[in-house]
């Protein structure tokens, strides 16, 4: 089990996950792990039941899972969000951003690295379902509008 | 033209340091050459042929004197002292170290400019009309809606690992100058019936592999709803377009696969949940940068006689300038196709000379166009003279603009890993075929493009003449193609049969051209007389 890597003060959950199907037949579950090519729209009934959603990245290059953070937020998703998989130190700033609490990769981070890849950008142009990095505040234009 | 406040200085700022970093462990080798790719990727490193090349975005190819300047020290100081304009806009340098990318990227930073997204799976430079402020037949100025484009895909969180690369491109005139429908996202921006100003979105067109034209999907996208809209066709294909096959990738792909109509339902119902996010900036946001490509100050007594009697001048004058918008005042084109050159090369001095020339003749302001030649935006036309002097005496005067020689050219085997032929030997050698320029103005609109391999960089697909250089058997053989337009008459191109050798090509474009002197009509460009006659005359000349 590889270490999970929190960017925020949300303890990490340690309820365990069963896949989107086996969800469907589990009305208990607490937990579930998405894969990229499944609907996360599947969830958006159960969300309020839900502490825990895993993203899995079996390849870094591969986004869907990025939008399916997104749209979990977008539609009021409460618990904890987290990426498994082939997560890398330079993508963490942008799950951050997608709506991500946590992280556990295949492979160990570098604790400073992390912080620095978190904390790297001032702000940010787009409004999304995560924070904005060390600013806090809201998207370069309404900053500029406020 | 924009101008960078705090909060963009910073974000480029981060993106150099992040850079610096990153290049440090490459460097140290605590990343290998595969974690790194995707790093440098984003920051517009590859690794080519012979050394890295480096990619600076051009945003919508417009820029001031002093950014200019700055793309000609860096070819001095960092290359081997000249650079290539794009047919993105954009310039690429051949030559670059790794070492130095983090210095070039600090150097570019200092006047307001950036390698970000030049490359990678990512949102790539917005690219717009070459004349935009400027031509008389604009509805308006597309360039603040490409700003604010810009600035939304800039490090966008959902969008930076998408199946593949995504190329956006704005216009605002009937006449499109900027191969629009050719992009994954085209943007017309038009009046609705209220008279406000919004865009018609294209999406799912593309060269390439699998060449398509993007379909409308809308006719009337509000000011205040653009960037939702954007989210919307762009979530979907994240979600959607395919991942398992990288030539499949592309968002033509899956809109051609789901067919126009349900990606376009799709995208609604994404849009109408965009619309309670609240993720559009203000209008506010786009007035203010608005205010940033207001009219430079004509002189309103300019006047609008020329006078042409040095013929040079005027052969000149007639092909590569082009109707402004301000009385007594012209767009003028240079040509980056000299007989013999390497289409969008520019030395050093050229740059710093087309620098000092737009400041004291436009207003200090360029633009790249998508044909790789460089365009002075608003000169007035009591000074084309002197300007036109001082371009021919830097041999950047050639008077062939939209004529056969003006070529768009990929860098090819030359330089290109990718490549499986040359295409510049092959643009020369048409180039010096074709040299005399009465012969060239007789040919009149012709617009030949040359790509060195299947991705079809130099746009083959939407050459009135294309060619394509393939590899047969370990040899270079180029396969020829007619009938193809990136303009508001856009259309593909048919390849004519089996290809040619590398001087079997130059004679068989030559034949086809002989083929339109022969059977055009009347005021027919070449483009016009391959519609009307069709593909059989041209194959007769070239295979029987």
């Amino acid at each position: 089990m590889s270490k999970t890597v929190t960017f925020n003060d949300r303890p990490a959950s340690d309820a365990a996950p069963v896949s989107l199907e086996e969800f469907a037949n589990a009305s208990n579950a607490a937990a579930v792990r998405i894969e990229p090519g499944e609907d996360v729209r599947d969830l958006l009934p159960h969300l309020e039941r839900l502490a825990l959603v895993e993203i899995n990245f079996p390849v870094f290059g591969d986004g869907r899972g990025y939008s399916a953070a997104q749209i979990l937020r977008e539609h009021g998703f409460a618990g904890e969000l987290r990426a498994i998989g082939d997560v890398l130190v330079d993508q963490l700033a942008y799950m951050l951003r997608c709506g991500f609490d946590s992280a556990a990769p295949n492979q160990p981070l570098n604790g400073q690295a992390v912080q620095d890849a978190l904390n790297r950008y001032p702000h940010a142009y787009q409004k999304t379902s995560g924070t904005s990095p060390i600013s806090g505040r809201g998207p370069i234009w309404e900053i500029r509008h406020e | 033209m924009y101008e960078y406040d705090q909060y963009d200085q910073a974000m480029v700022d981060a993106r150099v340091e992040e850079f610096r970093d990153q290049t440090r462990r490459r460097l140290a080798g605590e990343l290998t050459e595969d974690q790194f790719k995707p790093l440098r990727l984003m920051n517009g490193l590859y690794l080519q042929l012979h050394a890295y090349m480096l990619r600076v975005a051009i945003p919508y190819g417009t820029l001031n004197s002093e950014q200019m300047k700055m793309l000609g020290h860096i070819a001095r100081k960092y290359d081997r002292g000249y650079g290539h304009f794009t047919t993105r806009q954009n310039i690429q340098y051949n030559w670059i170290k790794l070492e130095d990318a983090p210095d070039i990227l600090a150097d570019l930073a200092t006047v307001e400019m950036h390698a970000i997204q030049t490359s990678g799976n990512c949102i790539r430079n917005i690219s717009s009309d070459q004349f935009a402020g400027a031509a008389a037949d604009e509805l308006t100025d597309p360039r603040p809606w490409a700003e604010l484009l810009r600035q939304w895909s800039s490090f966008h969180p959902e969008f930076s690992y998408l199946p593949r690369k995504f190329k956006i491109a704005v216009i605002a005139s009937d006449e499109d100058r900027a191969a629009m429908r050719l992009h994954d996202i085209g943007i017309q921006l038009v009046r609705n019936d209220a008279g406000e100003l919004g865009a018609k979105f294209f999406v799912g067109g593309g060269m390439g592999r699998t060449p398509m034209i993007g379909p409308e999907i809308r006719d009337f996208v509000p000011a205040d709803e653009l960037i939702h809209y954007a989210e919307a066709c762009l979530r979907v294909y994240n979600r959607y377009g395919r991942r398992d096959n990288k030539y499949k990738a592309r968002i033509k792909i899956l809109v051609h696969e789901l067919g126009a109509e349900e990606y376009t339902r799709q995208v609604e119902e994404e849009f109408a949940h965009m619309k309670t996010l609240g993720l559009n900036p203000p209008v506010a946001e786009l007035a203010r940068i608005t205010e940033f490509f207001q009219d430079p100050a004509y002189d309103s007594r300019a006047r609008d006689e020329l006078d042409l009697t040095d013929p040079d001048f005027r052969i000149w004058v007639e092909q590569n300038t082009h109707p402004h918008k301000q009385t007594g005042y012209a767009i003028a084109n240079i040509s980056l196709k000299p007989t013999g050159g390497i289409p969008g090369d520019a030395s050093a001095d050229q740059i710093d000379l087309m620098a000092d020339l737009a400041k004291e003749y436009s207003f200090d302001e360029l633009r790249v166009t998508h044909a790789q030649n460089i365009v002075l935006p608003h000169v007035k036309k009591s000074d084309l003279y002197a300007l036109w002097q001082k371009l021919d005496e830097a041999g950047l005067a050639p008077p062939n603009l939209d004529l056969i020689s003006d070529m768009i050219a990929c860098p090819g085997l030359d330089y290109c890993s990718l490549a499986n032929a040359r295409s510049i030997p092959v643009a020369q050698k048409i180039g010096e075929r074709f040299a005399d320029i009465g012969r060239q103005k007789e040919l009149g609109e012709l617009k030949l493009k040359i790509s060195g391999c299947i991705n079809a960089c130099g746009h083959h697909h939407a050459g009135h003449i294309g060619i394509l250089g393939v590899d047969r058997k370990g040899v270079e053989n180029y396969q020829l193609s007619l009938g193809g337009s990136g303009a508001e008459d856009v259309s593909l191109a048919k390849i004519t049969g089996p290809g040619f050798d590398e001087d079997g090509i130059v004679d068989a474009v030559e034949k086809v051209t002989d083929v339109y002197l022969r059977d055009r009509t009347n005021g027919e460009r070449f483009v016009d007389t391959y519609r009307r006659i069709g593909m059989a005359p041209f194959k007769e000349a070239l295979y029987d």
